[in-house]
This record gives structure tokens, C-alpha cells and sequence, in this order.
């Protein structure tokens, strides 16, 4: 999903890409799995059918997840971890994950947090930069035609290519994590909220020229509402992207975070409390997309057709 | 007010729009001539791709002619304004409002600040809302003041943007095809809620519409356009049927037949030709 967007130039693909974005992926994969068995447990509870294909295939798919999982463990010779094993060793971590032993030795919230923490710095600068930036760009053509070569140019760079500049120029390993983030988060909220911009219907326009609106009304009222299900799309593969990057950084840049967790994992050669770090990193994503299509979908309204 | 004034409330004189296109300039409209009197119903009839829409935004003052002028209260029309009020085909209200917001939005530009050329002083907020809450009842939509346009039917939708309209009580009021996205049952209800409106509110009204019995039921004047591209005023048909005006009892009236034959006539007969060759 987060590619589908983020390889689409300004232009009327990419334009397509973040309108569909919005309107069909508005329901995520996990959902359909949850509510389904519900509605069909209070509607009739000898419906067997729409419950076995509500929970069967997801439970086939982890089974198969964790079967490939023991196979591969038994043909290493447990150098992977069995599951049961990194299960009983997933009890002990979370059974005190706030615990602080030194600068390098603390418990999984803590890093959690913090790199919770460096991913909403570096992702608020980058809105506080990328969505007004994008007003600007979607609003005005000479804007626009001024920055779209250097975003198409500086877009596809890996944002870890723009560490070592962070590093250099913010002399901490801290800042310069948080500078990747910004960075490659503020692309998609650039490109959504430009495309956004100049997408308002023409019809709402006017309506704001017959109604003789003031330029303030015009935009509480009529342009940032439009916009905004557009910004949110944005917003939304920013934070995916920013926690996609986030883990690589801090690999490189150390500290404490969860990125650095698995890296010191790997030096104590603790394969388990990788793999669990694998499935924490995984949640965490999963539910802060969730927790953003969840807000974008309140704000999508119904448009009108012309 | 002198007669001029009255008879002439809209004046058209010569206007020609030309669109520049890929392809060369288009001529959509020319030499429009046409006046409309105070309190008059008007509706520009014509095949689709006629112009009429063109004419239409013209009056409302989004696009200005390449030639020609227009005059509305012997005022030039240079831009649109809140005296022009707009009813669009799609309704055009804004999804994240409510109703109540939707009309609200106009009755604030137009009543909440003070007008300089009309001498009225701002309108607190109590007689805002409370010329909003008429609008709406108005148009029979009190119940539905607080639902958003998604929660409720086309035909409720386009009566809130007609309540929107007539709420900034606008000189005049224009209609781009109001009901041509409707069902024809609400079609017919919102014609003649929108006679018994003009009735008591004595609006001038243009109108434009392809439906030919909505033209002679509403309207004082027909004004049929010829094909384009390069459209213009075939002929300008009044309509002299008795208000108020019923559709059941005008369905076998001869002079209704009469009129209605009148326009068919042009648009089947003398026109149709015009377009197959397009």
C-alpha cells in the first residue's frame, strides 16, 4: 500500500492511487475477520457457515505461518528458535518490559517509546512543514511547477542515504534519527496534500464565488475539509513509513529504541528476542495505521458528482 | 422605480462567448439579446450543448462574455455575488456541513455584516439563525435542519440548495437545471412547491431546463435556443396561462397544448435537423 503511492509522481496516477487509497482501503484486512463473526453469533447462531469463513482462514494462515516457522527451526537445529521456546521467552520479557538496568540495558516499553517517541518528532516536524508546504504547492501553479522536479528528484532517495547528513550536520545520534524521519516522511504528505488541493471540486468553488466567501471561509470552510481525507491518506503513509525507517536508523545510530534492541539481540546472538521484536514491530505498525484509517474514514464525506 | 427599470431588470445586449480551446477558439454563444422584467419566470430551453447553461453563468457572473454586456438593476454584472443567487444542477452543498450550515454559510455573508450600498446594518446572530430556520421551512425542511446532504434524499438535497438561495433573498435567482437529477414524481412536487415559492415571494427567476412541460408550467417566457456551436435565441415564446397555475387541470387545457406544441415544435421539428448535422 505504501508503495503503491509513494512510486506515483503528482500527476493524475498518483492522483487515482490516493483517491482509491482513500475511499476502498478505508476498511483494513483486519476488520472484515472480527465483525462478520459477531453479527452472525447475534443473527442466528446456527449460521456455521459464516463463521467457519470468518475465522478459519485467518487461523490457517498464522498456523501456517508458525508451521513454516517450526520447520525451519527444526532443520537449523534450533539455531532459529522453536516457537514454543520464543513464546516462553516473549512471557519473560513481557512480564517486565519497564525495567532499567543502565543506558543499555532496558526493558521493551522503554523502547518502544522511544522510538515511539523519536517517530512522532521527527513526523511532527515533518506536518508542520509538509501539509502547509502542500497547501502552498497545491494552490499555486508556479509553486507547483517550481518543487515537483525537486521532489520527484530528492523522493525516491533512500532516507537512510540522508543520515550520514544528519549525523554531520546535527553532530547526535539522536537529532539525526529523528532528520530521517522527517525526511522521508514528508514526501507523502507533500504529495497527498497537494493533490488534495487541487482537487477541490470546482463546484464548491462556486458556490464560494456566488456566496462571495471570504477568503477565511473559503478555507475553514471549503478547502481544508476537502482537502483533509487527501492529507489524512498522507499523514497515514508518512507514519508507516516513518516506522518502517525508524528500526534501520537506530540499527545504525544506536541509543536506545526498539531498532537498537534488535540490533543488540543480534550481538548477544539472542535470536528469540528478535523474532519478537519482529512481531512487536509489526503490531505497533499495525495499529497505528488502524488508528489512522479509523480517523480518516470520519472525516471522508460524501462528494458530489458532476 | 421606473417602468424601464422594472420591464428591463436583466438586460442582455449582444453578447458573444467564445472559449479558447485546444482546437481554436470555440463560439458557444452568440448575439444574445434578451431582457428579463422584474418578477418574471424565465426558462432557456434548448438541446443539450446549446448554450444555455453558458447563458446562464453569464448571468451569474462566473464567466464574462467576450462581447457584448450585461446588465442586471442597471448595474453591470461583473462578478458573481450573493444578488445573483445560484442554484446548481448537482445541489453543490458542502458534505461536511449540515443543512442548517449549508444555508447558514449565505445568510452570513449576505445579513451578518453591515452593507455599504444598501445602508443595512449587521444582523445579530439570533436573526441570522432565525432567517435560516425560515429558508428551511420554507422549503418544508425543518425536520432535516441538522442531518448532513449524505443522510438525506436528492430531492431534499436540491431544496436546500433552493432554501440556500433564496435565504441571501437575492434579485435574482438562477437555476441550472434544478431537477434535471431527479425522479419525475419528485421532479413534480418540487415544481410546484417552487410555483407556490415564486408566488409568494415574487422572485425573478431564470431557468434552465430540456424538460418542455416544466417550462410551460413554470415560466412566463420560453426562450428557445437553437443548436450550437455558435448558439443563439430561435424564439422567445410567452406563456400567458393564468397563475396560480395547476398541472392537473392545465394537463387538457388547449392554450397549455398550445404552448407546449409550440416548443416541441421548434426543438423536434426545426431544430433536430441542425443537429444531426453536428
Amino acid at each position: 500500500m505504501v508503495s503503491a503511492v509513494f512510486h506515483a509522481p503528482l500527476a493524475a496516477s498518483g492522483s487515482e492511487a490516493v483517491a482509491s487509497a482513500v475511499t476502498h482501503k478505508a476498511m483494513p484486512s483486519v476488520t472484515p475477520h472480527v465483525e462478520p463473526a459477531k453479527a452472525v453469533t447475534q443473527k442466528s447462531p446456527y449460521d456455521w457457515r459464516g463463521l467457519w469463513l470468518a475465522v478459519l482462514p485467518p487461523v490457517l494462515g498464522f498456523s501456517l505461518l508458525i508451521g513454516i516457522w517450526a520447520l525451519v527451526s527444526i532443520s537449523t537445529a534450533s539455531s532459529i528458535p522453536s516457537p514454543v521456546a520464543t513464546f516462553e521467552q516473549a512471557v519473560v520479557i513481557f512480564s517486565d518490559p519497564f525495567y532499567r538496568n543502565g543506558p543499555n540495558d532496558q526493558g521493551l516499553g522503554w523502547n518502544i517509546l522511544m522510538s515511539l517517541e523519536r517517530v512522532a518528532l521527527g513526523f511532527g516536524l515533518a506536518a508542520a512543514v509538509g501539509i502547509p508546504a502542500g497547501f502552498a504547492i497545491g494552490r499555486f501553479e508556479f509553486l507547483s511547477r517550481m518543487f515537483n522536479p525537486l521532489i520527484s528528484l530528492l523522493r525516491p532517495v533512500s532516507p537512510l542515504a540522508w543520515l550520514p547528513i544528519g549525523l554531520l550536520v546535527f553532530k547526535g545520534a539522536d537529532p539525526a534519527a529523528i532528520w530521517t524521519i522527517f525526511i522521508c516522511s514528508i514526501w507523502p504528505m507533500i504529495i497527498n496534500t497537494a493533490v488534495g488541493v487541487q482537487r477541490v471540486p470546482q463546484d464548491y468553488m462556486n458556490v464560494a464565488r456566488v456566496l462571495n466567501l471570504s477568503e477565511w471561509k473559503i478555507v475553514t470552510k471549503i478547502l481544508f475539509p476537502s482537502v483533509l481525507p487527501y492529507m489524512l491518506t498522507g499523514v497515514r503513509l508518512a507514519v508507516g513509513t516513518a516506522w518502517l525507517v525508524i528500526v534501520a536508523a537506530e540499527m545504525l545510530t544506536g541509543g536506545v529504541g526498539i531498532g537498537f534492541w534488535v540490533w543488540d539481540e543480534w550481538n548477544n546472538l539472542n535470536v528469540k528476542n528478535i523474532i519478537i521484536a519482529i512481531f512487536v514491530i509489526g503490531i505497533v505498525g499495525l495499529i497505528l495505521e488502524y488508528a489512522l484509517i479509523k480517523i480518516a474514514t470520519a472525516f471522508t464525506f460524501e462528494e458530489v458528482k458532476s | 422605480m421606473n417602468p424601464n427599470q422594472t420591464s428591463k431588470f436583466i438586460d442582455i445586449v449582444g453578447v458573444e462567448q467564445t472559449f479558447k480551446t485546444k482546437k481554436g477558439p470555440f463560439c458557444a454563444l452568440r448575439d444574445i439579446h434578451l431582457t428579463v422584467a422584474k418578477g418574471e419566470f424565465v426558462a432557456l430551453i434548448g438541446h443539450s450543448g446549446c448554450g444555455k447553461s453558458t447563458l446562464l453563468n453569464l448571468i451569474a457572473g462566473l464567466t464574462t462574455p467576450t462581447q457584448g454586456h450585461l446588465l442586471c438593476d442597471n448595474r453591470e454584472i461583473a462578478g458573481p455575488g450573493p444578488d445573483r443567487a445560484v442554484v446548481f444542477q448537482n445541489h453543490s452543498l458542502l458534505p461536511w456541513l449540515t443543512c442548517f450550515e449549508n444555508v447558514y454559510l449565505g445568510v452570513e455573508r449576505v445579513f451578518g455584516a453591515a452593507n455599504k450600498t444598501t445602508g443595512a446594518t449587521s444582523e445579530n446572530k439570533a436573526q441570522l439563525m432565525a432567517r435560516t430556520d425560515a429558508a428551511l421551512a420554507l422549503v418544508g425542511l425543518t425536520p432535516a435542519a441538522q442531518k448532513r446532504p449524505g443522510e438525506i434524499s436528492g430531492g431534499m438535497k436540491q431544496r436546500v440548495g433552493i432554501a440556500r438561495a433564496l435565504a441571501m433573498e437575492p434579485k435574482v435567482l438562477l437555476m441550472d437545471e434544478p431537477f434535471g437529477a431527479l425522479d419525475a414524481l419528485t421532479r413534480a412536487k418540487l415544481q410546484d412547491e417552487l410555483l407556490e415559492i415564486v408566488a409568494r415571494t415574487h422572485s425573478t427567476v431564470v431557468m434552465v431546463t430540456h424538460d418542455v412541460d416544466e417550462a410551460v408550467l413554470l415560466s412566463d417566457k420560453i426562450v428557445m435556443m437553437t443548436n450550437g456551436p455558435a448558439a443563439t435565441i430561435g424564439e422567445v415564446l410567452s406563456v400567458d396561462l393564468p397563475r396560480p397555475r395547476n398541472r392537473v387541470q392545465l394537463a387538457d387545457s388547449p392554450q397549455y397544448l398550445q404552448h407546449r406544441k409550440a416548443v416541441i415544435d421548434f426543438l423536434y421539428t426545426r431544430q433536430v435537423h441542425v443537429e444531426k448535422a453536428a
